[in-house]
């Protein structure tokens, strides 16, 4: 059945009521009965939940075959627990039929990807895969087809009970005896822990693992020792050097400040632009220097910005520093410099990832946005967005919170290079949909800024700004013309990941790949 | 293959922005920063051993890469090296605007190349004259002799002082407020204008250091350059505004010009516009304020 986006989804997907992709705001209005976890009851007094083992911390609290185990992504590359935990799981315990629901995984879990291959994890359900497990994944070597959803559509289908949680493990930088813990006051801390907090809400279990135990109370925290069944304490949760650098470093490329100013111009040029307003970036490249760029605009206007939202680097804390950001709502901390500022300004604020952009609750954070700056893999002529697939077909990405900003925001401006490498970024139909057309609005590339013919009024807002635009046709045309048209990529008839748009209906399906040959 | 409509000997020409002939990378999309020329160089950019390399990509840039309005120079070897006269062909076959003169310091250098494009210009097939000629003065010589300079060929467009040659010749170092150079500047924009040809200031090496950078450009456009050499995109905008002509001179020059109408009309030559003396030379400068607003697309009014 085609959706929305025109994809077409296998019917086989379309049971227990799931239905395809119809536009951003399709659910608006409808309701929903919320999962409630099954939880244990510590009713007599005990002195410290602290487990010998993380062996122990699962068998208390009843691991088994078929359980499905969550983890969070805020120590990003640098974290050492969901693939430690997993280990255990599999190796120590011998247990399979896992279903594993991160927030995201990578190169620090690799491990998963053998047991995927051995057949002992069977599901997985995230936000990004990048490295092994992604290439597993697309080799059809995974039992089920993994679902992808963004950084929203998690807590909307853990509180959907979609996916119901058995035993979530959060990696803590500090925790005491009972399990209050945070992301800050460890040896490893990665600031905001908003990725991990509503996980202790609905997950059965909650197994807090941290290599930093501290007197009790360790308050104020992020998760509160009332949702926590055991605390394990290991020598390191995470690699100190991969976890976040210093500083995320403002690009010195010239085609990515040109690409900045320009999109720092386009926002300067609509209605949203005025005291008070909303802001979100990515820290890639051209997104990261945005900052810098918006800094002068808003001097020279002499207007502040309201709030700013997600992921978080020193950038804007500088910012928020110099008095040009009332507040700051913190999800992740991409830097030294971000993970010291959290709890130190009364401005910074930590927020979950369901408060950030869940779909299914009554208005996430990003329905406020006016502004979010996004990158992309693929942009095609709809507007629609690929973030997830390689342009060899394989999962190498993360939606993160990109579907969800760009459907909340105002306006959202994709900054892209016009090619990469020998790739067109820009493109006929991008491999797989991740962020719909209808929620992209200006394309920022560095050979001109193409808006979504849906927005007349920001065309208007350009063009009075004397902001020059050719439409998103002739970028691709001119990418094509650099690099080439490439041939279509052929697939195998297997689904190996389901594309999930924010609220919970299907966007679109990621196949097996056909092995390249050469004839 | 990209055939480059004819040159334009006047045209705007804010920001001369140099790289490397040599590296595809950088001048496969150099147009798209907005820098009004660029400068593909095959003098100082270039090792010894890669000029013919340099030459190739330069020729097969020039061929397959459509700039658009952006202007394409090339600055070819100095007259004293076994260089210059292969890059002048290869810059004629390639079809580019024009040639910047390295190291040049006298009309006989100028008219050397002009004679070689000329040649050069019947062995391809390429209209004669089409080929314009920028000189570089690079040394006390090439400053006293700036007027025979840019008066010894139709083709010149104009002149530009090269900062790193000449405050060596002149044992000096780059100064905050430019006073190192400031006799020569001074001299070759006398010349320039005498000719009527236009002046371009030398870049300003130190990419990181945007404060002087600032504080020269501002002092450029006071002593009246008509653009800059730059050596990075992040200089273009700055030299852009500044060259710009400002609102509140736009709206004088506009002034200037709608009186002068009016007192043209009623006979009358001399009179005065906001308590100050004009005549006919205030009105020309209007005009030239309002034309170059417009070609900086910064006039939104009807004159």
């Amino acid at each position: 059945m085609k959706n929305a986006v025109n994809r077409d989804i296998p019917e086989m997907l379309l049971t227990n009521g799931k239905e395809v992709y119809q536009g951003k705001h399709y659910m608006d209005g409808k309701y929903i009965k919320k999962d409630s976890p099954r939880s244990c009851r510590h009713v007599k007094p005990q002195e410290s939940k602290i487990c010998a083992s993380i062996q122990e911390a699962c068998e208390k609290c009843g691991a088994h075959d078929g359980m499905t185990f969550s983890f969070h992504t805020e120590f990003r590359e640098g974290d050492y627990v969901a693939a430690m935990v997993a280990r255990v799981l599999v190796e120590d315990m011998g247990l399979k039929d896992i279903t594993v629901a991160a927030t995201s995984l990578g190169n620090a879990q690799s491990n998963i990807a053998e047991y995927i291959e051995q057949g002992k994890i069977i599901g997985v359900q995230t936000s990004g895969v990048r490295g092994k497990i992604g290439e597993v994944i697309s080799a059809g070597k995974l039992m089920t087809p993994a679902i992808i959803r963004s950084h929203g559509g998690r807590p909307r289908a853990v509180e959907a009970g979609e996916v119901h949680i058995d035993i979530a493990f959060l990696a803590s930088a500090s925790s005491d005896c009972c399990g209050n813990a945070k992301g800050v006051g460890g040896k490893n801390n990665c600031g905001s822990m908003g990725f991990a907090i509503h996980d202790a809400y609905y997950a059965d279990h909650t197994v807090i693992v941290t290599d930093t135990l501290v007197d009790f109370p360790n308050l104020p925290s992020s998760i509160s020792c009332i949702d926590v069944d055991c605390v394990c304490v290991v020598d390191d949760i995470g690699d100190a050097a991969k976890i976040s650098t210093k500083e995320a470093r403002m690009t010195d490329n010239p085609r990515e400040l040109m690409m900045a100013e320009q999109v720092a111009d386009v926002i300067a040029a609509t209605p949203y632009f005025k005291n008070g307003f909303s802001f979100q970036t990515g820290v890639g490249g051209p997104s990261l220097a945005v900052n810098r760029f918006l800094e002068d605009h808003m001097v020279n206007q002499g207007i502040k910005m309201g709030f700013a939202l997600g992921g978080t680097s020193s950038a804007i804390c500088k910012l928020q520093d110099k008095g040009l950001v009332e507040h700051i709502l913190d999800t992740q901390d991409f830097d030294q410099g971000a993970i010291e500022h959290i709890f130190k300004h009364p401005g910074h604020h930590e927020i979950s990832l369901s408060e950030y952009a869940n779909a299914g609750n009554k208005g996430a954070y990003v329905n406020k946005l006016d502004y979010v700056v996004l990158s992309a893999l693929e942009i095609d002529t709809a507007f629609n967005v690929n973030v997830i697939t390689g342009s060899d077909g394989i999962l190498r990405g993360a939606p993160g919170g990109h579907p969800d900003t760009a459907a909340g925001s105002k306006c959202c401006i994709i900054v892209t290079p016009l090619t990469r490498g020998r790739m067109a970024t820009v493109c006929d139909k991008v491999v797989t949909v991740t962020t719909p057309g209808d929620c992209v609005d200006v394309l920022v590339t560095d050979y001109g800024v193409a808006v979504n013919p849906l927005r007349p009024d920001l065309i208007q807002c350009l063009e009075e700004a004397g902001i020059k635009h050719v439409t998103i046709e002739e970028l691709r045309d001119k990418a094509y013309s650099l690099v080439g048209t490439p041939d279509t990529l052929t697939w195998e008839d297997e689904v190996v990941a389901i594309v999930e748009a924010r609220d919970g209906t299907i966007l679109d399906v990621v196949k097996k790949i056909k092995p390249f040959t050469v004839e | 293959m990209i055939t480059r409509k004819k040159p334009e000997k006047f045209r705007l020409r804010r920001t001369m922005m140099f790289m490397n002939a040599q590296k595809p990378a950088l001048i496969k999309d150099a147009y798209i920063y907005g820098s009004d020329s660029i400068i593909l160089d095959l003098e100082d950019a270039v090792a010894e051993n890669q000029k013919d390399a340099a030459r190739f990509s330069l020729y097969y840039a020039l061929k397959n890469i459509d700039y658009g309005d952006t202007e394409v120079l090339v600055r070819i070897n100095g007259l004293d090296t076994p260089h210059w006269q292969e890059d002048i062909r290869c810059v004629v076959a390639g079809g580019a605007d024009g040639i910047r003169i390295a190291k040049c310091e006298s009309a006989a250098d100028v008219k050397a190349v002009e004679e070689h494009v000329l040649m050069a210009e019947r062995e391809f097939g390429v209209e004669e004259g089409r080929t314009l000629l920028m000189a570089a003065l690079e040394s006390p010589k090439g400053i006293m002799n700036a007027y025979e300079i840019v008066t010894a060929s139709e083709r010149i467009f104009g002149c530009a002082i090269s900062g790193g040659d000449f405050r060596k010749s002149m044992h000096v170092q780059i100064e905050k407020g430019g006073i190192e150079m400031l006799a020569a500047r001074g001299q070759m924009l006398l010349a320039a204008r005498a000719a009527g040809v236009q002046c371009f200031d030398t870049m300003f090496p130190n990419i990181d250091d945007m404060e002087m950078f600032q504080e020269e450009v501002i002092q450029n456009r006071k002593m009246g350059f008509d653009g800059k050499s730059i050596v990075s995109p992040k200089q273009i905008r700055f030299v852009h505004d500044t060259f710009a002509p400002t609102p509140k001179e736009i709206a004088y020059a506009e002034k200037l010009v709608r009186s002068f109408e009016e007192q043209t009309d009623s006979g009358v030559g001399v009179y005065t516009v906001d308590g100050k003396m004009v005549d006919i030379p205030f009105f020309e400068d209007a005009r030239r304020v309002i034309a170059l607003a417009k070609a900086c697309d910064v006039y939104h009014g009807d004159l």
